[in-house]
């Protein structure tokens, strides 16, 4: 379980986060929801100590974020954050391959390269991985970013948009995949999404915030009303039924 | 707007200041009963003070035309080539008609400096529009550039006290009666620059906007790049490029008072001679009776007055 | 062995021909012994700014997650030469001229590694959002540096014009003989711990956010890679001086040769390639064109033109 208690965060004299205390649960496929600029990726971002904590103490399956070496985090948690451009210039293969660092240090054996392999082939990315990060589309890269995540062999995954960039067989085909990681394999996952339609139909656990605040949080069906979500986005939302999860309709 | 009367009068008083110190002591009270300290006066204070007045206020000025026609803050004539364009133009009519004539040096000088200066313009111009920071770093890369070209010619020509002389040394010392008048060249091109201040303004607000108001903008450019030549161009060839001035003040000016040229070049001005006043003070009392060259001390102070302005939060927004 | 073993072993046998050929052209009957002893130093200096240069570039450009930077053109070397000029300035000329050299170059390298990480620390933990502001950051630092020790030392000896000038230019012509063996030491003490760090560096690439997440100690590797770059930027400084754009040169064909990004190939791979450029122009300016000054130009000028090329190309990241 991911344990917030108390969070706040500043950027200069702006407060981005307001005292913020949830959990996420364990096995579960969590979906963070909310308007632009309500905090999310800075709240994913403090989960998967990317940023320093100013306030407020985290916990991932009992490991705090603050206190635990970092080393020991990258065998708990893999965070994909929303900025993914790296400078040097990658095959995918070794970029993938980059996922089993936190096991081998450097000296990757056989099972890491097994590892790899796989990841890749999960992602659909094997045809491509000899070419270079700059010789493959946008959803490519991302897709290579998601497969270094997923090769990272972590209780838990924290994602931030990955569905950006990938067109609809794809990020389906992501979504498919994640929902069996947590079915099957057992793991957690947390992941920012701005479709509300894919969190209506893979998510277990809905977090909306707004404002910096956590706005709601609970099951689809909960949190994804036609009253809640009118005031998240500040909008009229109708929202229907299809398969017995919510629907949300964008045709007003 | 009571920033020119009080700029002014500092300006008179560090004047007044600049007239009495040196290594010979002159009492103004006593002056009209003193030949020597008369002649002294005449032959040595009172040109530089002249000198660095109209130096700094040429190179603010300067400084703001090139903003304008790059269309960014962060860059000045000593940072866009235009210095060691004017030091190749010198060169080159050093090496091939060593005995000639002032005007035809003063000329190449300002040829040479109108050459990289355009560069450097096209260059900018071709850099991606939203990469702010950009603009400088490539001017100073040219500058580098230029000056490595600069001083490998003076080195194989045995120049290079010369060359030292024109960029890397910027000081007034040496300035006596005769030997800096064709600074008022340059002070001459600035207020040719204040006349046409509004159209510069016109030109700042972009392409579209200049052709809608009907401003040939072509025109107002080569008017923009006339001026910094021939200002950088004299300033070189009589006392060596100054640092910083050119980007510093525009830039303090702007904060305090706008971009409305017409109101705010006066002050560019008065605001350039008064830095550079004070600085070639400073370097006249630093380790009295040595000196220590102006643009030594602009180098330090203007550098750390840019970081401030480069990283200083913005005023709104 | 694979296509990166073939690709340095050609950088090997290259330089070695290339160092055989520098040793051995032109050499006359007479005095034999003192010729080859005159050149294999020079050679050794050579090799050694080569490798210098090339290995700090690499690790900066990693640990700025950038590739058209270079330690130089963010101020190192204007740091290592402030830092000369400021001990020479507390000590006394006569004082500190009298100390002996390798003692003296070991504390300024200590001053150098723990002011530049505390400074250039600070800046790229800040400067991570906005590339372009903290490259200028970084430039107008290292002109504030350069003026800061033109400052001094007029302060000094204020009859001195040529300190001002020998703190701007480098000369692979004048290297400083005595500091050889230590410097020799320093730098194989550094490429050592780079090639060890291979691996981490290798992750430190890919960025700050992935780094993190994939378990790396960033900030404790960011300060020993500054470390290390402190500390060659001392080595090739103090042997020839100042270079700004050689470094960029020699990682961008490293890169494009080796076409991985993994830093145990990278590494030997730029060192080769330094040491091979300059032994070769070197040999080729001295030897055949007699013109002993002009390489350093020579790379200043094509290493400048290269940098606008990749500003134009807007590959500021
Ligand atoms: N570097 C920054 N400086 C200032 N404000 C920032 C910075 N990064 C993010 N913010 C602000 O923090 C708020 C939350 O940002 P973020 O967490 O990225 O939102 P979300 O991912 O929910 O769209 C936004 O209002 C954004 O403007
Ligand atoms: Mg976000």
């Amino acid at each position: 379980m991911i344990q917030i208690e108390g969070v706040s965060h500043h950027i200069g004299t702006a407060q981005i986060l307001r005292d913020i205390s949830t959990s996420l649960p364990e096995g579960r496929l969590t979906a963070l929801i909310g308007p632009n600029g309500a905090g999310k990726s800075t709240l994913l971002r403090l989960i998967g100590r990317l940023e320093p904590l100013q306030a407020g103490r985290i916990t991932v399956d009992e490991h705090d974020v603050a206190r635990c070496p970092t080393g020991c985090l990258a065998r708990v948690m893999a965070i994909l954050g929303q900025q993914t451009a790296i400078a040097s210039r990658l095959r995918l293969s070794e970029l993938v391959g980059f996922g089993r660092w936190p096991h081998h240090q450097g000296r990757p054996s056989a099972d890491d390269h097994a590892r790899v392999a796989e990841a890749l082939d999960a992602f659909a990315l094997t045809p491509l991985a000899g070419r270079f990060l700059d010789e493959v589309s946008g959803g490519q890269a991302q897709r290579a970013h998601i497969a270094m995540a997923f090769a990272q062999d972590t209780p838990w995954l924290l994602l931030d948009e990955p569905l950006n960039n990938l067109d609809m067989s794809h990020a389906r085909a992501l979504m498919v995949r994640l929902r069996g990681l947590v079915a099957d394999g057992g793991r957690s996952v947390a992941m920012v999404v701005h479709e509300i339609n894919y969190a209506a139909a893979w998510a277990d656990h809905v977090v909306a915030m707004k404002d910096g605040r956590i706005f709601a949080t609970g099951a689809p069906a909960e949190v994804l009303t036609e009253e809640v979500l009118s005031a998240l986005y500040d909008a009229s939302i109708r929202v229907g039924q299809h398969h017995g999860r919510p629907l949300v309709l964008h045709h007003a | 707007m009571r920033l020119v009367p009080a700029l002014s009068m500092a300006l008179a008083a560090l004047m007044l200041a600049s007239l009495t110190v040196g290594a010979a002591n002159v009492d103004l009270r006593g002056i009209f009963r003193d030949p020597q300290a008369m002649l002294v006066l005449l032959e040595s204070r009172l040109p530089r003070t002249l000198a660095v007045t109209l130096t700094g206020a040429a190179l603010s000025v300067a400084g703001v035309l090139i903003q304008v026609l790059v269309r960014n803050r962060f860059v000045g004539p000593d940072t866009s080539g235009t210095a060691e364009g004017a030091a190749l133009g010198l060169l080159a009519i050093t090496i091939l008609a060593p005995t000639s004539a002032l005007w035809l040096r003063m000329g190449a000088a300002a040829l040479g400096a109108m050459a990289t200066t355009a560069l450097f313009v096209t260059v900018i111009r071709r850099l991606p529009p939203r990469e702010v920071m950009l603009v400088p770093i490539a001017g100073l890369v040219l500058s580098g550039v230029l000056g490595a070209v600069v001083t490998f010619i003076g080195w194989q020509t045995d120049l290079m006290q010369y060359v030292g002389a024109w960029l890397y040394s910027g000081e007034f010392s040496g300035v006596i009666a005769g030997r800096y008048e064709l600074l008022w060249i340059a002070g001459l091109a600035a207020g040719l620059a204040w006349l046409a201040a509004d159209r510069f303004v016109i030109l700042a607000l972009g392409q579209q906007v200049a052709t809608g108001l009907g401003l040939s903008t072509a025109a107002v450019m080569r008017l923009g790049l006339l001026v910094v030549s021939v200002v950088t161009a004299m300033v070189v060839t009589t006392v060596g490029m100054i640092p910083f001035v050119g980007l510093v003040v525009p830039n303090l000016v702007s904060r305090i008072m706008g971009d409305n040229l017409r109101a705010s070049l006066p002050v560019v001005a008065l605001a350039g001679a008064l830095l550079v006043l004070a600085c070639d003070l400073i370097g006249r009392l630093a380790i009295h009776p040595y000196e220590l060259p102006a643009g030594l001390i602009l180098g330090v102070l203007g550098a750390g007055l840019f970081l401030w302005l480069l990283h200083k939060r913005p005023s709104h927004g | 062995m694979d296509r990166s073993g073939w690709m340095l072993a050609g950088l090997v046998a290259l330089l070695a021909a290339l160092s055989a050929l520098w040793m051995l052209q032109g050499l006359g009957a007479g005095n034999r012994g003192f010729v080859l002893g005159l050149r294999a130093g020079k050679l050794a200096a050579l090799v050694i700014v080569g490798a210098a240069v090339a290995v700090a570039t690499v690790l900066f450009q990693t640990v700025a997650a950038n590739r058209v930077l270079t330690p130089s053109i963010m101020g190192f070397d204007a740091l290592y030469v402030l830092i000369q000029t400021t001990l020479v300035a507390s000590f006394g000329t006569a004082a500190y001229a009298g100390l002996p050299a390798g003692g003296k170059f070991l504390s300024e390298v200590a001053v150098m590694t723990a002011l530049a990480c505390l400074l250039f620390g600070t800046l790229l933990a800040r400067g991570g959002r906005d590339v372009p502001r903290m490259i200028l950051t970084g430039v107008i630092l290292g002109v504030m540096f350069r003026a800061m020790a033109g400052f001094l030392g007029r302060i000094m000896d204020p009859s001195e014009f040529a300190v001002v000038q020998s703190v701007s230019f480098a000369s692979f012509n004048r290297v400083n003989a005595d500091l050889l063996p230590i410097a020799a030491a320093v730098t194989a003490l550094a490429v050592g711990l780079a090639l060890r760090m291979a691996p981490r560096l290798d992750v430190l690439a890919l960025g700050r956010d992935a780094a993190v997440s994939l378990g790396l100690r960033h900030q404790a590797l960011v300060l020993a890679a500054l470390a290390l770059v402190s500390a060659l930027v001392a080595v090739s400084t103090a042997l020839v001086g100042p270079v700004a754009f050689f470094g960029l040169i020699v990682a961008g064909l490293a890169h494009a040769l080796a076409r991985t990004a993994r830093h145990r190939v990278l590494l030997p791979a730029a060192a080769l390639i330094a040491a091979c450029l300059l032994v070769g122009g070197q040999w080729l300016f001295e030897r055949q064109l007699g013109q002993a000054a002009t390489l350093s130009v020579v790379v200043e000028f094509a290493g400048g033109l290269f940098f606008l090329y990749l500003l134009l190309k807007g590959r500021i990241r």
